[in-house]
């Protein structure tokens, strides 16, 4: 069992093989991305209740919010995880995957970011508060930004995966640094002491579901979208190679 | 007729909910734009390139 | 001392690196009179009421000690890497992170040293008076090692990169927030009677941390650099 899978992992971890695999894989993951995004939001917008006590209609913003929040933190993991499984065992493959989750995690930072604020405006009184989790959302949004800068400088693809991988790893490493400092300083300069309250509204199961389901949508959207660019990507980095030489030529 | 109103003014929040909610999904299709573009001019470019070398060899 | 051991080799790369440096002396003080104008452009922007301008101080010169040590990155490995000296350092028999280390400490030498060294006079200029200037110092001498050492892993990263310079600034700063944060976060913590030892703790445990982790990070970037 564990050898037939290993050996199913090495097999895919050639582009070549990967390609066509992934190819046949997005069909799937945007069509459930759809799926889980329509009942997604038929739940937030008509089963969940549409006031929560002291938040308005406005908290409808929370399941688009929590899931962009989540997926922004998710993918730099994953990213750095590919990351690492390519600087440490010299994957091509996860190389690959770790530059094509980068632009899409950047997206969702942002949209954290944004439905963060037009939420902060109804239910604060304003766009942009120096609170310790906007503001290591923010940083999170610096650190997508520098990864993606230092991989569109380097010329060499090679090189610029294995940099920017490392570059991925040490980031990774100080988040937990980062956020603990970013709360540290807040507390320190009393500053606003709202939070969601999220006990409260965990408690109407319309309001989780909505929630892990548009999540849900998320994640497969990501799944399609990168496998779709990590496709282009293999092209790129494999042009050299008698496969891509083959395929681009056939289709004129 | 009044409660597709209704349901866009979202009792007078509708410019922070479908301000998320819009810019959202303006991003992803956006996103899914870029990505088709970019399959599309590699594979244009990469064709171009090997119809050449065939031509040099 | 043999001329062949670790030891031997660490100090003359670091004897060698403040000569070199010696004899170019505009390097070192460009980076010290950037850190003296950039403070001294806060009063002239913010107003010369002194009472603003100490409960910015702590924050304003930090910031400043933060783009000065930036500033003189580009410089710590591309003269070498210009010259092949770092491949020859990718020769040697000893570890790269430990010439890492020798190099990086040289940096700091050159440009965090005058910085702290030079301090209490912006703090003065500032208006804060004698215990927060001491403190404020050692949180820059605590702080500012810690910065050349997180530093030269952006440095190794965009060793020959079109505009690195920016780049390294783009990479290196969200780095450096924890270490801005405890740092200005200390003399304004004892000037609010809480004291300030939590916040030399912590700036100590990232110091310490970043000698363990970053010489093995920027070794490992250096040979990606020059793979």
């Amino acid at each position: 069992m564990g050898f037939k899978n290993s050996i199913i992992w090495m097999y895919f971890s050639s582009p070549r093989n990967f390609y066509p695999l992934a190819g046949k894989l997005i069909p799937w993951f945007a069509g459930l991305a759809a799926i889980f995004a329509i009942v997604g939001l038929y739940i937030s917008f008509f089963v969940a209740p549409p006031v929560l006590s002291d938040q308005k209609e406005y908290y409808v913003i929370i399941f688009i919010h929590v899931a962009a929040a989540w997926m922004s933190m998710f993918i730099y993991v994953v990213m750095s995880v590919y990351a690492f499984i390519g600087l440490v065992w010299n994957i091509k493959m996860s190389e690959m995957m770790a530059t094509a989750l980068a632009p899409t995690g950047a997206m969702f930072t942002f949209l954290a970011l944004w439905t963060g604020a037009l939420w902060g405006r109804p239910s604060w009184g304003t766009y942009w508060v120096w609170d310790a989790r906007l503001t290591s959302e923010l940083i999170l949004l610096f650190l997508y930004i520098g990864f993606m800068s230092l991989q569109s400088a380097i010329d060499d693809p090679r090189r610029a995966a294995r940099a920017s991988g490392l570059l991925a790893i040490v980031g990774v490493i100080n988040i937990p640094i980062i956020y603990f400092s970013v709360r540290w300083w807040n507390t320190l300069h009393q500053g606003f002491s709202v939070t969601p309250t999220q006990t409260k509204q965990l408690v109407d199961p319309a309001i989780f579901w909505g929630m892990i389901i548009v999540a849900l949508a998320c994640w497969m959207y990501t799944i399609a979208v990168v496998l779709a660019r990590v496709r282009t990507e293999i092209l790129e980095r494999e042009r050299q190679t008698s496969w891509v030489q083959g395929l681009v030529g056939g289709q004129k | 007729m009044n409660a597709i109103a209704d349901f866009f003014h979202i009792g007078g929040y509708g410019f922070y909910v479908w301000g998320s909610y819009g810019v959202t999904a303006l991003f992803i299709a956006i996103e899914i734009y870029l990505v088709v573009r970019a399959k599309h001019t590699v594979t244009k470019r990469l064709a171009r390139l090997s119809r050449l070398n065939n031509k040099v060899s | 001392m043999s001329e062949g051991s670790l030891l031997f080799a660490w100090r003359s790369m670091l004897v060698r690196d403040v000569m070199l440096a010696m004899r170019r002396k505009a390097d070192v003080l460009t980076t010290l009179f950037f850190f003296l104008i950039v403070v001294s452009l806060f009063p002239l922007g913010v107003g010369p009421e002194l009472e603003t301008l100490r409960q910015i101080a702590p924050g304003v010169i930090w910031v400043a000690a933060l783009l000065a040590a930036m500033l003189s990155l580009g410089r710590l490995f591309s003269d070498d890497y210009d010259d092949g000296t770092l491949e020859q350092m990718l020769l040697l028999p000893h570890s790269l992170s430990m010439m890492v280390l020798s190099k990086v400490f040289a940096h700091w030498l050159l440009s965090g040293l005058p910085l702290v060294v030079f301090s209490p006079l912006l703090g003065m200029q500032l208006g804060l008076n004698g215990d927060a200037i001491i403190l404020l110092m050692i949180t820059l001498a605590l702080g500012t090692p810690a910065l050349s050492l997180i530093g030269a892993v952006g440095a190794g990263l965009t060793l020959g990169v079109r505009g690195g310079g920016v780049l390294v600034s783009l990479l290196v700063l969200p780095l450096y927030i924890p270490i801005l944060i405890f740092g200005a976060g200390a003399v304004e913590s004892a000037a609010s009677g809480l004291g300030a030892d939590a916040h030399l703790s912590i700036l100590g445990a990232f110091f310490i941390g970043a000698l363990v982790v970053t010489p093995l990070s920027t070794a490992a970037a250096l040979r990606i650099s020059l793979d």
